[in-house]
């Protein structure tokens, strides 16, 4: 096959994927979207067969049908509230992939460069390779925290910052020699030297963030795993992988940079790690005030007698599986009348449009779904508003203390309402640590228990 | 600590200071309670049923008294024309009064219980801020007064409330006029909005205009500006020219309107004078005029304080009872307010009361204590009254930035740190590292380079557009087509290396499930988008 044509193909794979992304916009494309993304991934597998593979073919397509199944079974058994650790699971293998490669080119006798090519060469291994190891245990570790495996708590190391700086040290002066050496076999120990030390601190990093922080990590190693495979397209001089690498990379890093704002927080802090630590013990003054409690027949009567209400759904809601009983209130709620609408912080749950997915999946039309910006300014006509398993994203201290580790992060006012209903296990603060003046609210009630059985139970008495 | 509720013996008080909610969560609390025989009769609730929660009854009005440590009532004590004794008497040397007082009105009455000895807790004089909210029974009879205000016009107005249809022939809906948005006055709005009248309401504080709004009220403006907003979120006396112009907007309305109620009062002074004679007499025959106001003399020129008087056809009520004429209702709204008090001063809700004179809720309640006339306590500052004051602290980040900005420029070796931060130096920056990148880089990498950074700005541009509710469906479909990076195993599998082979060949694999997994998780996401 002539290089042109490979060419040719591998642009077209480029723009269909550009295509995926850019059908995303609106619901009525996205669809679509997904599908010219199929399409340029068949097209660039394909060619590429065809123009590089000579042999093993049986074994080829064994593979690939093994991994493929694989895969699929995958994606059709996980459940909608597991959604961060399947992709958080898939980053890993790219991750893994891209270190493989990089090896795999190193070792790769029949490329030969000489010069200022040989060193750029190798230093594109090195890059690629170290940031796919990093991407690999980064990866997994965030899956260990989301799946309860490792505990959500962040691990803070002693020197934490210098551990990191040390790492950062060691691996640009293995890389220096690296690039410098002359010996084949040396240089090859120290690539696999410096696998280790990435592998290490992808360990560290993610170890280091905790439970909530979770939508910045799972998007910055979204991003991760583009630029190494942007790495790995600079290695093998192949464009596609480049622009690909570029188009994921560029869109994990907006993401984050979406969700660090959502937190008010600097992408750096959150990548130190360790929240609310850095700022000392400043855990925001004590709460007092009364907790009042509600039970289900009065909050049954409480939404009969309301006319517009708010559902501010957070991760405790996917930790209940409770999105189909949410729906089902909605549902029965809309039917008599009552205007119900969904506000969604874009922080909550444990990765970017979590929520979104547990509502869509219980069949929640989404003209009734509402990001913070949009419904934030009508809480004051809101007359009851039902906080499913969020805390710090209805934390009225965001606002009203500017020593509060959370202070400015944007918050859905509920408290503004008639009314608030918090669905909530205990008391316990929320994962910044920051005890919830909101529960103490004169118009707030609680409804303790396990958000599933109640909104059952509410469901029935509606 | 054994609390006693006696029966109210005031003339025509039917409520009483507890309900049977309320002993019950007294009694949990520690407390033993004592009540008076057919004390809750005036509210419907048998001696039974305070006996089903865990109280005693006390056969007569005496040992009701002597057996209380803690008294709760409504009305001020007064004298028992049937014992020939006043209550005061009644009461056991040392013992704790929670009730209305009125200690402005009723001086002669706080000496009386000082010479008792008694500690007392005025629920009219617990401070109106935040935290003492679910204490305040002024603000829960003004809601009833309020509500039971539209259903006594109601009652004495002719027709419906309502605009109708109907075969016989057209109704308009009552014109209603709440002058004072307080508590009762936005209650009275409520009411009188879900009984389905045109409803407008005027009052001298501005801040309330959107609380009148939210209820569906039309807020009546005077072309005036002055802010009647008074200590304690009460208001004030207003001047001249502003009553003027207020008098004549009333006047305007008393043709129109079918219902006045009129809820406006100052504290420590009588009632203003807003409905004049003259007022009345244009209003329409068969018109109402409700008087929240006439225990302090009333609002209307023509009230007569405690009564229903018809006067130049229109029906003036003057009542000064209207939360006793919701017994049921009132008494467990105080019962409760009272309850609340009493673990304000119970927090360890083990049967004892303290009463902690640094606390500024009690303080201000605390009339007399232990003998001591306690009134009138130091005044609280209270700036926006039940306000959380926001402002200044949510500070969004890009307000954040020019906050920092002037600072920067006002030190001098902060132009540095300024230059630093200005669009400028990463700009600069960026473009040395460029010139420096080009200076040593052969072609072929320059022209992959190029496209790297051009797919970087085609990336942002296009995932800026993504929709946020499909930002987990883009997460799962940029991991497929990172993927991609199976290209490069690709490559490598037909190596003569058994090594590279093998590398390629896992790499295959788990770019395969990758590719596989996240185009077919995306779909199903998709799929259940479709709505």
């Amino acid at each position: 096959m002539s290089s042109s044509l490979i060419t040719v193909a591998y642009l077209a794979s480029a723009v269909l994927f550009i295509l995926a992304l850019g059908g995303l916009s609106t619901n009525d494309t996205a669809r679509r979207g997904n599908l010219f993304g199929m399409i340029g991934m068949v097209i660039a597998v394909v060619v590429t067969i065809a123009a590089f593979v000579t042999r093993h073919f049986e074994w080829l397509i064994a593979i690939m049908i093994g991994g493929g199944i694989i895969g699929f079974v995958l994606s059709r058994r996980v459940q909608m509230t597991q959604m961060p650790e399947l992709v958080a699971i898939l980053h890993s293998l790219v991750g893994l992939a891209a270190v493989l490669i990089g090896i795999a080119s190193f070792l790769d006798a029949t490329i030969q460069y000489t010069g200022v090519e040989k060193s750029i060469h190798e230093i594109e291994i090195y890059i690629g390779v170290g940031i796919g190891a990093m991407t690999f245990t980064g990866s997994i570790i965030a899956y260990g925290k989301l799946s309860g495996f490792i505990g959500g708590q962040p691990m803070l190391l002693p020197a934490r910052h210098w551990l990191n700086l040390a790492l950062l040290v060691a691996v640009i002066v293995i890389g220096v020699k690296f690039v410098g050496a002359a010996d084949h076999q040396q240089a090859t120990l120290l690539l696999l030297a410096m696998t280790l030390l990435a592998l290490l601190f992808g360990i560290h990093m993610v170890a280091a963030i905790g439970g909530a922080d979770m939508p910045v990590v799972i998007s910055m190693l979204n991003s991760y795993s583009g630029w190494a495979a942007a790495a790995t397209g600079f290695m093998l001089s192949n464009d596609l992988l480049i622009v690909t690498g570029a188009l994921v990379g560029s869109s994990g890093a907006i993401l984050s940079y979406i969700m660090c704002r959502a937190m008010n927080r600097h992408f750096i802090s959150v990548i130190a790690g360790g929240f609310g630590t850095s700022g000392g013990t400043s855990s925001g003054p004590a709460i007092e005030g009364e907790v009042q409690t509600i039970d289900i027949p009065a909050m049954a009567q409480l939404l009969n007698n309301a006319k517009d209400v708010m559902i501010v759904p957070g991760y405790g809601m996917a930790t209940a599986q409770a999105q189909h009983a949410v729906a089902e209130i909605s549902r029965s709620l809309i039917k008599k009348g009552i205007k119900v609408r969904f506000g969604i912080h874009p922080v909550a749950g444990r990765m970017p449009g979590h929520m979104n997915v547990l509502l869509a999946e219980a069949k929640v039309a989404y003209d009734i779904v509402f990001e913070m910006d949009e419904i934030n300014k009508d809480f004051p006509n809101v007359d009851v508003s039902i906080v499913v398993g969020a805390n710090d994203t209805v934390n009225p201290l965001a606002q009203e203390d500017a020593a509060s580790p959370i202070a400015g992060m944007p918050v859905l006012e509920v408290w503004k309402g008639h009314t608030t209903v918090v669905l909530k296990r205990g008391m316990a603060a929320g994962y910044a640590g920051v005890d919830n003046p909101l529960f103490v609210k004169e118009n707030t009630r609680m409804l303790f228990g396990d958000a599933r059985e109640s909104l059952e139970a509410l469901s029935q008495a509606l | 600590m054994k609390i006693a509720i006696p029966a109210e013996i005031h003339r025509g008080e039917k409520r009483v200071a507890t309900s049977p909610e309320v002993i019950g969560k007294l009694i949990a609390a520690g407390f033993e309670v004592i009540v008076e025989s057919g004390a809750g009769a005036g509210a419907n609730v048998n001696d039974d049923v305070f006996v089903e929660m865990g109280a005693e009854i006390a056969g007569d009005t005496e040992s009701a008294w002597a057996a209380g440590e803690l008294i709760l009532k409504v009305r001020p004590p007064e004298f028992n024309n049937e014992l020939g004794r006043h209550e005061i008497e009644l009461m056991a040397e040392g013992a704790h009064l929670i009730s209305f007082i009125w200690p402005g009105q009723n001086e002669e009455l706080l000496q009386q219980l000082a010479a008792r000895k008694a500690t007392v807790l005025a629920m009219d004089s617990i401070p109106r801020i935040s935290r003492a909210q679910k204490l305040d029974a002024l603000s829960s009879m003004a809601n009833i007064a309020g509500y039971r205000a539209v259903i006594e016009a109601s009652h004495h107005f002719g027709r419906f409330f309502s605009g109708q249809i109907t075969a016989a022939g057209k109704v308009d809906p009552a014109k209603v006029l709440v002058i004072g948005a307080g508590v009762a006055g936005l209650a009275a709005i409520g009411t009188a909005k879900s009984l389905g009248a045109i409803v407008r309401a005027f009052d001298t504080r501005p801040e309330v205009k959107e609380q009148i709004q939210s209820m569906d009220a039309e807020f009546l403006e005077l072309e005036f500006e002055e802010d009647g907003t008074g200590q304690g979120g009460y208001a004030k006396t207003m001047s001249k020219e502003f009553i003027a112009a207020e008098m004549e907007l009333f006047a305007r309305q008393a043709c129109e309107v079918d219902v006045i109620i009129t809820t406006a009062l100052i504290p420590g002074k009588p009632a203003p004078k807003l409905i004049t004679r003259g007022m009345v007499e244009t209003m329409r025959d068969g018109s109402v005029i409700v008087d929240l106001a006439a225990e302090q003399g009333g609002n209307c020129e023509a009230t007569v304080p405690g009564k229903v008087v018809h006067r130049h056809g229109v029906n003036i009520v003057g009542y000064t009872d209207l939360p006793s004429r919701l017994a049921a209702q009132s008494s467990q709204l105080y019962g409760t307010n009272v309850y609340n008090l009493i673990m304000e001063m119970c927090p360890q809700k083990d049967g004892k009361i303290t009463i902690d004179m640094e606390d500024e809720v009690i303080r201000g309640a605390t009339v007399v204590n232990r003998g001591e006339i306690t009134w009138p306590p130091p005044p609280i500052a209270v700036g926006a009254e039940r306000k959380p004051s926001f402002g200044g602290q949510a500070i969004s980040p890009e307000q954040g930035e020019k906050q920092e900005a002037p600072v920067a420029a006002a030190a001098k070796p902060g132009a540095v740190a300024n230059f630093l931060k200005s669009v400028w130096f990463p700009l600069i920056v960026g473009g040395l590292a460029l010139f420096g990148l080009g200076q040593v880089a052969p072609p072929s990498f320059m022209a992959h380079f190029t496209v790297f950074i051009l797919s970087c700005f085609i990336g942002y541009m296009v995932i800026w557009n993504v929709s946020p509710s499909l930002h987990t469906p883009l997460m799962s479909v940029t991991n497929a087509i990172s993927s991609i990076i199976i290209l490069g195993a690709l490559t490598q599998i037909s190596s003569n290396s058994v090594l590279i082979y093998i590398l390629a060949g896992i790499a295959v694999f788990i770019t395969c499930i990758n590719i596989v997994g996240g185009f077919s998780v995306t779909q199903r996401m998709l799929q259940m988008f479709k709505g």
